[in-house]
């Protein structure tokens, strides 16, 4: 009765002057997160379609030959994946401990908002300057020289405010009532931070680790003074040793030599491998955190 | 009669910045009783709570005058070991809140932040808490299954058996019962009176039949002070105060 009361004072015209106002808005935020999807799913067709001919068992298994413009592109994914690995044996620990002492410890104030501000201006600094500060810290006045060491400092070091970030989040989602009910018990804040509330901040600080690692697996400039070479003529042996990396392969072949036409498939090849290994990181940290939360709420 | 009194608080005054949220609340707590605060929506009964176990150092800026004293000592002097102080003194919040970890390791929790190894002694302990939660028959088949699969009320009872896994001296209770239903309540209820032997119980509770079933003393707060305490039964049938009665009458307002 009351409704019908209702509709029947509503005016028909503002009414329908509100559904068109929502229909409307609604189109706009679908058309944008299309525009997103799609940009994605362009980039990728584009590659794939490209460099989908280059791929091949030699491709992936083989040194470059004939001065680039045959081969393969092995010693590049090598370089990638130790960098990688490298910049998150560096950067994850400091990156999480930091996001622990600003979330946990840190008491509000000057101290913290310095951290802060300090934090978010690393996370604007362009890329190619940390190459720049890679170069002259790491490689000169560490005298590291050009090797997998600097380089995975220097990406390291890039991936920090991302880890730190995440860390962060992840820490503010645990529920208060998890760190009253351990201090309750009679536990230090040490024995709460690291049995209860960085177990159940996990999921989303590990996710968060892998996607600032793979966001550095892609950058170019960082690398191109503190690790990366042109060609190297053996894989490395040492973290000491200078590398090939995929992102600096793809940019060498691109913009130097006299064969950039010919290499082209090569280009777009090596390009596929690394959206292949960026996107398969993310996943395997989308993977993760979904494992781990369902394993939270089972155990 | 010679009165032994567990904890005791003199002229306490507390502070959230520079609003004060409790005034001058004098109120002794006997050793093995049960002491319900009762009192409206925001009148500090919480506040004072927490600050029987320090729980709201937790939070910044707040300030504490006057004292409280355990066993005689004052628990707000800068010697005594807060983390020491909390173990003696359980605590069951409003909303159950078990850790995302095992029934098992909920319970045993406890017992190792406080440095037990010893994996038999930690068995047995957690079949007694357990028992004295009232919650072992439901849940000795299924101790390693998450905690967060137990109903709310298995919930409660299991923070319950927490906090008694540390054998504590008093338990701290806010609101125990507000998340649960009649018969889950009524489990709680018995198993306050049961703990009532060997614990001192102190228990927030909006339910003015639920404080006079399970308490000995009831105190009335109201806009942060200490309206009138007193024996339960005197409390509920003959209150000193038109406020009191208005309050427990539920006339109030
Ligand atoms: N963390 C806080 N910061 C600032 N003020 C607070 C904080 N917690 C509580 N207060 C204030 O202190 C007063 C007492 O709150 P308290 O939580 O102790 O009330 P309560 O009696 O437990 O109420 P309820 O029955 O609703 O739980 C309220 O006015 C509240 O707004
Ligand atoms: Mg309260």
């Amino acid at each position: 009765m009351k409704s019908y009361a209702v509709e029947s004072t509503g005016n028909n015209y503002i009414r329908l002057r509100k559904k068109l106002t929502q229909s409307f808005c609604f189109m706009l935020f679908r058309i944008s997160a299309l525009i997103n999807g799609l940009a994605l799913a362009v980039i990728v067709y584009f590659i794939l379609a490209n460099g989908w001919k280059a791929i091949n068992w030699t491709f992936l298994t083989q040194p470059p030959m004939d001065s680039m413009t045959k081969g393969g592109i092995f010693p590049c994914i090598i370089g990638t994946l130790f960098l990688c690995i490298g910049a998150m044996v560096v950067a994850f620990p400091i990156g999480v401990f930091s996001g622990i002492y600003i979330n946990e410890y840190a008491k509000p104030g000057r101290i913290l908002r310095i951290i802060r501000l300090g934090i978010s201006n690393l996370a604007g600094v362009p890329s190619v300057v940390f190459g720049l500060f890679g170069l002259a810290f790491f490689v000169i006045y560490l005298k590291m020289g050009v090797s997998i060491l600097a380089g995975a400092l220097t990406l390291g070091a890039m991936s920090l405010p991302v880890i730190i970030g995440s860390t962060e989040e992840a820490l503010k989602a645990v529920p208060d009532t998890y760190r009253e009910a351990s201090l309750g018990l009679g536990a230090t804040k040490l024995q709460t931070i690291f049995r209860v509330v960085v177990p159940a901040a996990m999921p989303g600080i590990l996710t968060g680790g892998i996607l600032g690692i793979s966001r550095a697996a892609g950058e170019t400039a960082p690398i191109m003074f503190t690790a990366a070479v042109f060609s190297s003529p053996k894989l490395p042996e040492s973290v000491f040793d200078e590398i090939m990396a995929l992102p600096y392969h793809i940019y060498v072949l691109a913009t130097a030599g006299t064969e950039i036409e010919t290499t082209r498939p090569l280009q777009y090849g090596t390009a596929l491998v690394l959206i292949a290994m960026v996107l398969g990181m993310n996943l395997t940290a989308i993977i993760l955190r979904s494992r781990l939360r369902k394993k939270m709420r089972q155990i | 009669m010679e009165q032994e009194y567990k904890i005791t608080s003199k002229n306490l005054d507390f502070y959230y910045g520079s609003v004060k949220a409790l005034q001058s609340i004098s109120l002794n707590f006997q050793l093995h009783q049960a002491t319900a605060l009762i009192g409206p929506s925001g009148c500090g009964k919480s506040t004072f709570l927490r600050c029987l176990n320090r729980m709201n150092d937790l939070i910044p800026g707040i300030r504490v005058e006057g004292e409280i004293c355990m066993d005689g000592e004052n628990i707000y002097k800068p010697s005594v070991d807060v983390v020491r102080l909390r173990s003696r003194i359980g605590m069951v919040f409003q909303k159950p809140n078990p850790f995302p970890k095992t029934i098992f390791e909920n319970v045993a929790y406890g017992l190792k932040v406080n440095g037990v190894k010893d994996k038999n002694l930690i068995a047995e302990r957690v079949e007694k808490s357990l028992r004295s939660g009232a919650l072992w028959d439901e849940v000795k088949d299924r101790l390693h299954d998450s905690a967060l699969s137990l109903s709310g009320g298995q919930q409660q009872r299991l923070c319950i058996a927490r906090a008694l896994a540390v054998e504590p001296e008093v338990l701290l209770m806010d609101e125990p019962c507000s998340a649960l239903d009649p018969i889950a309540t009524q489990k709680i209820e018995e198993l306050i009176h049961e703990l009532k032997d060997k614990y001192t119980i102190i228990i927030v509770t909006h339910n003015m039949q639920q404080a006079a079933r399970v308490s000995d003393v009831t105190a009335f707060f109201y806009m942060g002070k200490l309206i009138e305490a007193g024996e339960t039964d005197t409390m509920f049938t003959r209150p000193r105060l038109k406020t009191t009665e208005d309050y427990i009458t539920g006339r109030f307002g």
